[in-house]
């Protein structure tokens, strides 16, 4: 039998019996070291003998440097945006993700469906259909959710590159300045978020320590997951 | 903040929406804009709406069309992606203000060729659930070796996607064309009923065409707002009252 499976209606013209590699998510709001670990993890299974392919949202060759245009005029409606993001997804599933899973990788994903729902749900996309639109997303192996909350939240992002307009939701108009709207905007986001913990199976993180600590807890729920793939050394 | 979603068959609009779909050669395009011309004259307020979608979606549609770069699952998503723009830019707006809005080809052209192309019949309908039901569609049913002498008597060269190239039915594009083609009424045919679409002898003339569709859209349009005077007279009161 087949060990990955689709979400719901699957992708046409798959065989996942090809597929031998491990699909390992990343989840978490914005600024949560979600890329720190991705690189760090990499590092390491690399140098464990594994074959690593590395990747994240909105770096499809069919529809990345577009998306992140229309990010920029912010001027395509909320359904419109939902689906935009999906067809980068879809093109990253198909075109990288899959054929890196047939040829044995680990791949390490920098956020999945899940953040990509989140966003949409609080912009106003109906639950219920984003889950259908994405039943053609692969169920991946384990999902990190790097989980902290809205105090420490601030403090990292000030200390990094501050508030932007984005990560903000300022398009929501949902307070009169930058920190009211990312406090604001964020907690909705870690609210969708851990609706989805049990719905989906997250394995929770605690991201507030330090990287070494985090890194440290990533590592060894890993482990276990490629350890009957065996390491090279 | 941003409203809930609203679903198909869900909107309530004081507009409305005639759409027209069919294969290529079936004849829907001029069925629409004869349509158009008319309830233009008869002091409708009329907005007529294409596929020109956000250059934004449409240069990565161009794009992944020109290099061959789609699947079945990225054509068909990109494809809803520029829907989407259209009904929030385009078909909405106009519906909420009261027009009547007219579409050329529909979420039924999607249907049809995404589950020609292997995509699940039911992933697709769902995907297009955002869409605002129409308040009719035409369904102009063409004969396939009718349609093929209209179109290859006068058009440009078919283009890849279009012939269905990607599906790899034949190495020759007319013949894959033709195949194609066959496979997209079949789908139609099955939506007659789903959906309700309302059929068009598309051999006959296009008087006689023209006469049953509007004979269809005058009974859908009551109680829809005109414009008060015709245009012409319009123009004439304006120029009155700038005298005073």
């Amino acid at each position: 039998m087949a060990r990955f499976g689709f979400f719901g209606e699957g992708l046409p013209g798959i065989d996942l019996d090809e597929l031998k590699g491990k699909l390992i998510v990343l989840e978490g709001t914005d600024g949560v070291g979600r890329s720190t670990h991705i690189g760090l993890l990499k590092q390491w299974l690399e140098n464990n003998g594994h074959a690593v392919l590395d990747t994240g949202m909105t770096r499809s060759p069919l529809a990345g440097k577009r998306l992140k245009q229309a990010k920029e005029g912010h001027t395509l409606g909320a359904i419109t945006m939902s689906l935009f993001y999906a067809t980068d997804f879809a093109d990253r599933l198909e075109n990288e993700i899959i054929p890196a899973l047939r040829a044995g990788f680990i791949v390490l994903t920098d956020r999945y469906i899940y953040s990509l729902m989140a966003r949409a749900i609080v912009r106003g996309a109906d639950p219920e259909w984003l889950r259908e639109v994405y039943g053609f997303a692969l169920k991946p192996d384990a999902i990190f959710y790097l989980r902290v909350n809205i105090d420490d939240l601030v403090t990292r992002v000030l200390q990094s590159t501050g508030f932007n307009y984005w990560e903000s939701g300022m398009d929501l108009h949902m307070g009169e300045d930058l920190y009211e709207s990312f406090v604001r905007y964020q907690r909705w986001l870690l609210g969708e978020f851990d609706k989805m913990v049990e719905t989906y199976g997250f394995d929770i993180v605690d991201a507030s320590g330090t990287i070494e600590e985090v890194f440290l807890r990533l590592r060894h729920r890993i482990q276990s997951i490629v350890e009957h793939n065996g390491d090279a050394r | 903040m941003a409203g809930a979603m609203k679903m198909y068959g869900k909107h309530r609009f004081p507009g409305r929406l005639f759409v027209v779909e069919g294969i290529d050669g079936s004849g829907k395009s001029t069925q629409l804009i004869l349509l158009k011309k008319w309830l233009e004259s008869e002091g409708y307020v009329v907005y007529f709406s294409e596929w020109n979608s956000s250059p934004l979606v449409r240069d990565v549609t161009k794009r992944g069309k020109k290099k061959h770069m789609l699947t079945p699952m990225t054509f068909s998503l990109i494809h809803a992606t520029d829907f989407a723009d259209r009904t929030e830019h385009d078909i909405i707006p106009p519906l909420k203000a009261g027009a009547v809005v007219l579409a050329d080809r529909y979420i039924f052209t999607a249907f049809a060729r995404d589950v020609v192309r292997g995509v699940s019949p039911r992933w697709v309908r769902g995907l297009y659930e955002f869409a605002v039901k129409p308040t009719v569609s035409f369904y102009f049913r063409t004969p396939l070796d009718v349609a093929m002498k209209r179109i290859l008597g006068g058009r440009d060269a078919i283009k890849y996607y279009e012939a269905g190239m990607d599906l790899a039915l034949s190495d020759d594009i007319e013949e894959c064309f033709e195949l194609f083609q066959g496979k997209i009424i079949d789908q139609y045919e099955n939506m007659v009923h789903e959906f309700g679409l309302v059929p068009i002898d598309a051999i006959r003339s296009i008087e006689e065409q023209q006469a049953e569709v509007r004979r269809i859209v005058m009974q859908a349009l009551e109680g829809t707002k005109k414009t008060r005077i015709r245009r012409w007279l319009d123009l004439a009161s304006l120029a009155k009252d700038s005298r005073v």
